[in-house]
């Protein structure tokens, strides 16, 4: 009995954890945007507030009780992240601000020091712009060459040979999407970490849609980069992770260069810090720390594997439904075990923008726009799509009403049109 | 705010019947205008006859409010001088950003159509997106003039 009680998910007592739904101006509010960001629950709220309420200090630098408790606080959330991904230490968790950051942390530190002219670097189509764009600029600065592994634009997977035919004795890494953002795609990671590894090839991954939906062990993937952003963990904004192999992190540069990160200071040269430090000069975002270690506190006493299935439910149940209304189209996989938690679509006719206005009078919240993914938004010959994304508290009766919300909206449109 | 104060009737007649749409292949200028928000992309072909716009098309694909707003801005500013057309976009952006007191229907017109846009406020991107391109349109066409001393 204990144990059937465990593997469901009890959506009501979740969505009390979250103070956004109850508060009033909110009223009734169906959020599916959660691939753009999560709400956070009081848990987190409490453990940020906490920490600048009672032992507020800086880190790694003051002799007094505070300041060890606060550097505890902050460390002790280090070793939650490295847990919940399964790295083998802390020491290769380096706090960011976000992927997007951990990205530019890699083409700076990694790619301007192992990265040599005519080198490759392969990424796919569907990457999020913060996936494409550090990598732009590094082969501008390296002379190397940037490559694209295509995706199939009827089913949003990868070119099946797409691997075998653009990898190359050039190619020095892959930066890959785990979970796409605008397609919904769950890429074979682990198959393509192997072949990768088979020609000696570097590989990131971009789990910035995946960490919050599945379990993730950096380990099993034998990625040799991670990055993922805290705020779509239900943690705070401005605080991510880079992750990367112990190895890899020694042999990379530090690119953010100050205070904490250094070991000695001369008047013309200076030495690093050790790791984790290395990476993190400055002041840290101590309460964005402190609240993604609560974050991942918060999804492990529920349960990665059930938040998952959870979410796969309501992501078969809207593929369903979504394909049931004449006029839209789905973009992706149909294919749940294929499909992470966000579905693009488009409505015959209407534009995405039009349509996630006029779902917003009814305090639906989607996301419509090239959702930082432009060549994806090329690909498919669209300007944009719409798409709805799901989090822990999302419900097959808040489906039900977006729904029922999307075929008004389409009566009414095409009143017009 | 109802969602009829935006979508208004004039508004979906252009949307669904364009003016002015489609490339003018003897255009003095080509500009683009892009949403970076949205992806919207808008075109816009003119003819100049000195400080006047002859004629104006526009080539693009978008929401009801960026392309109603693109095919009312090709009706409304066609053979207006440089400084009308300055008024003009002055008075609709203000329109449209809610910092209008009262809206001057003689001066705005069928334009009045998109003032429902200042109650919804991550629209109005949509709604200037042609008209933050003809403002600089118009103010470039300025100094070329004033460099050749045409005007004054």
């Amino acid at each position: 009995m204990e144990i059937v009680e465990k593997m469901t998910l009890n959506v009501d007592r979740i969505r009390k954890d979250f103070p956004i739904f109850d508060y009033p101006d909110n009223n009734n509010l169906t959020y599916l945007d959660n691939a753009a960001t999560t709400q956070r629950p009081t848990q987190v709220l409490e453990e940020i507030s906490r920490y600048y309420r009672e032992y507020n200090a800086n880190t790694h630098r003051g002799a007094y009780r505070n300041a060890e408790k606060a550097t505890l606080a902050y460390e002790d959330a280090r070793e939650k992240i490295a847990r919940l991904i399964n790295a083998r230490s802390s020491r290769e968790i380096i706090f960011v601000r976000g992927a997007t950051e951990a990205i530019n942390t890699a083409a700076r530190g990694w790619g301007d020091r192992f990265v040599r002219p005519d080198d490759e670097i392969l990424i796919t189509e569907m990457e999020h712009h913060s996936n494409i764009v550090p990598w732009q600029m590094l082969v501008k600065r390296r002379n190397a060459r940037l490559c694209y592994w295509a995706f199939d634009e009827r089913n949003g997977m990868l070119e099946p040979d797409g691997l075998r035919i653009m990898l190359s004795s050039s190619t020095r890494l892959l930066a890959l999407t785990h979970v796409s953002n605008a397609l919904g795609t769950i890429n074979p990671v682990k198959e393509i970490i192997h072949a990768a590894h088979a020609r000696k090839i570097t590989v990131l991954v971009d789990a910035a849609q995946s960490i919050p939906h599945m379990p993730v062990d950096v380990q099993d993937l034998d990625a040799d980069m991670l990055v993922f952003s805290g705020h779509k963990l239900y943690g705070p904004t401005g605080i991510g992770v880079f992750y990367a192999k112990e190895e890899i992190l020694n042999a990379m540069d530090p690119v953010q260069f100050g205070g904490d990160m250094i070991e000695h200071v001369d008047y013309f040269e200076s030495t690093w810090n050790d790791l984790p430090w290395k990476f993190e000069g400055g002041t840290p975002n101590i309460a964005g720390g402190i609240g993604l270690g609560a974050a991942v506190d918060y999804v492990n006493q529920i349960g990665m594997e059930i938040i998952s299935g959870h979410e796969k439910q309501l992501v078969q149940y809207a593929l369903e439904k979504l394909s049931g209304v004449e006029g839209v189209r789905v973009y992706g996989p149909m294919d749940p075990d294929q499909h992470g938690s966000a579905v693009s679509f488009t409505l015959d006719r209407v534009h995405p923008h039009d349509l996630a206005t006029w779902l917003d009078q009814h305090n639906i919240a989607i996301r419509s726009g090239h959702h930082c993914a432009q060549p994806v938004m090329r690909k498919l010959g669209v300007p944009a799509t719409a798409r709805i994304s799901f989090g822990v508290y999302n419900t097959i009766q808040e489906i039900d009403r977006f729904i029922i919300a999307l075929e008004q909206a389409k009566e009414y449109f095409s009143k017009w049109l | 705010m109802a969602i009829d104060d935006l979508y208004q009737e004039i508004l979906m007649d252009h949307y669904k019947n364009p003016r002015n749409k489609g490339k003018l292949h003897d255009a003095d200028l080509e500009v683009h205008a892009k949403n970076p928000f949205c992806g919207d992309e808008v075109e816009l072909d003119i003819i100049w006859d000195g400080g006047r716009i002859k004629d104006i098309h526009f080539v693009g694909q978008g929401c009801v409010i960026s392309q109603a707003s693109v095919s009312l801005l090709t009706e409304h500013v066609k053979g207006k001088t440089l400084e009308e057309i300055e008024e003009v976009i002055q008075e609709f952006s203000a329109m449209i950003r809610g910092e209008l007191e009262k809206i001057d229907e003689d001066k705005l017109d069928e334009l009045c159509a998109l003032q429902g846009v200042s109650k919804f406020p991550t629209r109005i991107k949509c709604a200037l997106l042609a008209w933050n391109t003809l403002k600089k349109v118009v103010q470039e066409r300025k100094a070329e003039l004033e460099g050749k001393g045409k005007v004054g």
